[in-house]
């Protein structure tokens, strides 16, 4: 495959219509800035400031806009909220649809064949290959992706954790919380 | 459209592998695979809907079979090819 993509960029560029030095700089970017250390800030501050996780339920784009993040985030960045009662979690059974300008690029996984088509049959199962186990009565939500609407999961904020500034409660949200594969770590799972 | 993509509810492909972290791109051409894909889709030659559907009308055992930016590989072949972007004999030479 290296070598197909290699004649593809190379006919491309002679023909003008990529420049290789701004190739090198979306794969800079994907790999150095833009990830899932994103979408933990934008949770931390959702669980200090109450106006703020009121603006980000009601219109995420706009609310996380105001953050002053380096890139413009979707139009269409809907924010569903873990509570005792219910869990979310997001899939794109139709492909890979997945908010990448708060999480970065979506994992292999999220794109595989399994994580696609069982989700939205068995959540709970597909959750016990994450290792996650939730109370049975816990109502599980599934939102299913579009290349328009997009969705980060607001997972709870851990017990133990008052007090703390919004950079120690980012070091507690895991990528996959945001997706909801997993839940936000637990206070005495990160240093002081 | 229905197709082999809509893979909602389907059975049979077993457990989800997810190791605890990957990189971003698991080799090096995958990274010029996605960056040439933002870079083609802003010329606006087609756009988001487009590049979906020259993906799904994949022949379903390539689907299956191929890892994702495999997919976006071979899309973005088909789409330059369709649009005139590229010929097969410019492909076979560079």
């Amino acid at each position: 495959m290296q070598l197909r993509v290699r004649a593809l960029e190379t006919v491309l560029t002679e023909k003008g219509y990529v420049d290789p030095a701004a190739l090198d700089r979306i794969i800079e970017a994907y790999e150095t800035r833009i990830g899932p250390h994103i979408g933990a800030r934008v949770v931390a501050r959702a669980w200090v400031d109450p106006a703020f996780k009121q603006a980000l339920l009601a219109d995420a784009s706009q609310a996380i806009e105001t953050l002053g993040l380096e890139q413009k985030v979707g139009d269409h960045l809907i924010a569903v909220e873990n509570t005792p009662s219910t869990h979310n979690m997001i899939v794109c059974t139709l492909c890979s649809c997945y908010p990448w300008d708060v999480l970065g690029l979506p994992p292999a996984w999220y794109k595989s064949t399994p994580y696609r088509a069982r989700t939205v049959k068995e959540p709970r199962a597909v959750l016990a290959d994450f290792g996650v186990t939730l109370p049975a009565d816990k109502t599980i939500r599934v939102w299913d992706s579009t290349a328009e609407t997009r969705f980060i999961v607001l997972p709870m904020r851990p017990e133990g954790t008052e007090g703390w500034s919004e950079e120690r409660l980012a070091s507690l949200v895991t990528r996959d919380s945001m997706i909801g594969t997993g839940l936000a770590k637990a206070a005495n799972e990160v240093g002081a | 459209m229905n197709g082999i993509h809509d893979l909602g509810g389907m059975d049979g492909f077993g457990k989800v592998d997810a190791p605890p972290s990957e990189p971003p791109f698991h080799d090096a051409w995958e990274g010029r695979v996605l960056a040439m894909n933002r870079i083609m889709g802003a010329t606006g030659e087609w756009n988001i809907d487009v590049g979906r559907y020259w993906i799904e009308t994949l022949p379903p055992a390539v689907y299956l079979s191929s890892s994702y930016y495999r997919k976006w590989m071979l899309r973005l072949e088909r789409l330059c090819l369709a649009r005139g972007l590229v010929t097969e004999t410019e492909l076979g030479s560079g």
